[in-house]
């Protein structure tokens, strides 16, 4: 019934287009496994110390969840992996797009195949398969990105994390001291701890200039769900919010919407400020450079066993340089507000927290009490939220 | 005011699931299911962003996003009438490969500015108390989807086309004694379709979320498709079923943001819930509207 040449042509078409397909996946050069769902894989670099000299050269793999250029998350690891790649001797292999799942085990497989000494994996989820390579490659290390090593201890699997509560309050306060309807906006994806310390260090931070604040916390269940982003801020202007910040992985269709209404952003992950030039306070974002070398620096020399990074290492002003900094401060902040901004970090510094008590729950009940601080750790398990939140948790 | 805000978000959100849903109807009424509406909508919001930082024109990006859906649906067609394949599985790789394909080379467009499809209000009618926020302070595309509906009801029942359309789905073979292929009238309706299902994604980047990221349809091209049923495939109903699901989603945040305190778990399923309640109250006027031959391909 059909014209035989149509169907040839068509077939040909399809052939080439799966060609296209297996090309670009295989076209770095380099391990990315390529199966099913997301297929990126334009991200996987050869090494930047040039040549693969065997012997003298020490390969260190990164795997991300994402693009490198997701304007975020993802982008933050790879420049810190790039500052590793600047390092004499050092070849560095990546795979970007690396799911959660036993994909990334693959692709760490293939890259400890490569000659990798050492491994970043650097989303929350990639830690159960790090672990389990880590059992069967006892001469690799594996540090992990955010998660905790969990039992039994390896000696060669550690995770690391930076405070990303500390500079989010300093962001809270110069929210606090911009609005003028008192009323902040939250978007975010989870009620996870990590997530729940960020908006009540932003709420804190913004009631230490303006006590009345109150901070409208919505939930979209998505780590980026643009169209659910896209309502829900319109959701929190409607209701006269005139800050908004987020806890998500894509941050540009919230800050868009923002700009769009002539209200203020605080951003998150990512320096954003070309997004919204008129209503860019300050944000947050990782600058992992200097923790990435360190590390780098302390496997080659063969000294990860005995070091801090073997176990949860976790690092914020207290401790040493939060690889979570604050972001450019935009045109609209005053020179007293940063001036406060620099008060509260010199006291992170001196060894204080953003939670330092006296700090009430929603319902009013005392969490620390007054002068008492919790730990990094007991901040990794954060289940509440504080005084001056609307929203609901779970 | 609470109603007012759901039925403007409403209207907002509701255009991106809108044309996809009308898209289906059309292909469906002819026969053809297509599953690969979600990747027809993938193809046309990356292809419309793409272009339009390419090109510095949003318009023609739009332009472009509804032809990279409509060659996907192509694709479909092709396997599906030429080929007969399974529709089921025909239409989910379709939409596998746009998730692969949209991913890679979306890459390089994440996060990037776009000339946006910007909001025009129209003068007069836009400061209407009520009704002047929720119908007439929208994108372009959005106003294109107010006469898209009626128009396309109006094809379908009231012109020849549509009547071949129709038949096409509910007795080819009388279609066939007429001297007009099916099979012809089919591409055409699942081409079309995907077209729809393109603009569906341009709106969706271009004026909705000014954003390109991978899988951003989160599965709205699958919701179209059951909404078809929920409209009784009649271009008209699938105007409320669009819009009651993209409100219930407005309504859950609006809710959120006044401080309901509602579990968000059960907020979030409300938009689901809603098309399945209201799909169940009305099943016993549906169960007939299926047209006869949907599914079958002519032997």
């Amino acid at each position: 019934m059909s014209p035989r040449r149509p169907r040839h042509l068509l077939f040909s078409a399809l052939l080439a287009l799966v060609a296209l397909v297996a090309a670009a996946c295989g076209s770095s050069g380099d391990d990315t496994a390529t199966t099913g769902g997301s297929e990126g894989s334009g991200g996987a670099t050869e090494s930047s110390g040039g040549g693969a000299a065997a012997g003298e050269e020490f390969t260190v793999g990164f795997i991300y969840v994402g693009p490198k250029d997701d304007f975020g998350y993802n982008q933050a690891a790879y420049q810190g992996s790039q500052a590793v790649a600047a390092l004499d001797g050092i070849n560095v292999i990546q795979a970007e797009n690396v799911p959660e799942t036993a994909e990334a085990e693959a692709v760490m497989q293939s890259m400890i195949d490569e000659g990798a000494k050492l491994i970043f994996a650097t989303s929350f989820g990639h830690l159960e398969f790090a672990r389990n390579l880590a059992e069967a490659n006892p001469d690799v290390v594996f540090v992990h990105q955010g998660g905790l090593e969990g039992e039994p201890a390896l000696d060669n699997l550690g995770t690391y994390f930076g405070t990303v509560y500390e500079p989010v309050y300093t962001a809270g306060i110069a929210a606090g001291a911009a609005t003028k309807t008192g009323k902040l906006g939250y978007v975010y994806a989870f009620p996870i701890p990590q997530t729940l310390a960020n908006i009540n260090a932003f709420t804190l931070g913004a009631q230490s200039v303006n006590p009345a604040v109150e901070t409208i916390a919505i939930s979209t269940g998505n780590w980026c769900d643009p169209g659910l982003q896209a309502e829900a801020a319109k959701s929190l202007l409607d209701q006269g919010v005139d800050v908004i910040t987020q806890h998500q992985d894509c941050t540009k269709t919230i800050i868009e919407a923002t700009e769009a209404a002539g209200a203020f952003t605080v951003g998150y992950h990512a320096d954003a400020a070309e997004l919204a030039p008129k209503g860019w306070l300050t944000g947050s974002e990782w600058s992992w450079d200097k923790l990435y070398v360190d590390i780098t620096n302390t496997v080659r020399d063969g000294k990860f066993a005995e070091s801090d990074y073997n176990g949860d290492f976790r690092i914020g002003l207290q401790t040493g340089d939060n690889p979570f900094v604050q972001s450019e401060f935009g045109p609209s902040v005053s020179d007293d507000t940063k001036a406060k901004i620099d008060t509260a970090r010199e006291s992170f510094v001196d060894g204080g927290s953003p939670f330092k008590g006296p700090v009430a729950d929603q319902d009013g009940k005392e969490i620390y009490a007054a002068d008492k601080q919790p730990t990094y750790a007991e901040v990794e398990t954060m289940d509440f939220f504080v005084k001056g939140v609307i929203g609901t948790i779970g | 005011m609470l109603l007012e805000s759901v039925l403007t978000g409403a209207v907002r959100g509701g255009t991106s699931i809108l044309y996809p849903t009308l898209g289906e109807v059309i292909s469906e009424r002819a026969g053809v299911v297509n599953l690969g509406t979600e990747g027809c909508m993938l193809a046309g919001a990356l292809t419309a962003y793409a272009v339009g930082i390419e090109t510095g024109s949003v318009w023609l990006g739009v332009v472009a996003g509804i032809v990279a859906g409509a060659v996907l649906a192509l694709l479909h067609a092709f396997m599906v009438i030429t080929r007969r394949a399974n529709p089921i599985a025909t239409g989910l790789v379709v939409t596998f490969l746009a998730l692969g394909l949209t991913a890679l080379f979306g890459q390089d467009y994440v996060g990037q500015g776009v000339n946006a499809m910007a909001p025009v209000a129209i003068p007069g009618l836009s400061d209407l108390p009520f009704l002047g926020p929720i119908l007439f302070d929208h994108d372009p595309l959005t106003y294109l989807s107010f006469a898209a509906a009626p128009a396309i009801w109006w094809v379908l029942f009231r012109t020849r086309a549509g009547l071949n359309i129709r038949a096409a789905g509910e007795r080819p073979e009388v279609l066939e004694a007429f001297g007009t292929s099916p099979a012809r009238v089919r591409y055409a309706a699942v081409v079309i379709g995907g077209a729809l299902a393109g603009l569906g994604g341009a709106q969706l980047s271009t004026a909705f979320t000014l954003n390109w990221s991978e899988r951003m349809t989160v599965g709205r091209g699958f919701v179209a498709v059951a909404l078809v049923i929920f409209a009784a495939w009649d271009p008209l109903k699938a105007v409320g079923g669009a819009y009651l699901f993209s409100g219930a989603i407005s309504l859950q945040l609006q809710l959120q943001a006044r401080g309901w305190e509602l579990s968000r778990y059960l907020l979030e399923a409300v938009p689901y819930l809603t098309v399945i309640v209201v799909l169940v109250a009305l099943s016993h006027r549906r169960r007939h509207a299926a047209p006869e031959s949907l599914g079958r391909v002519l032997a």
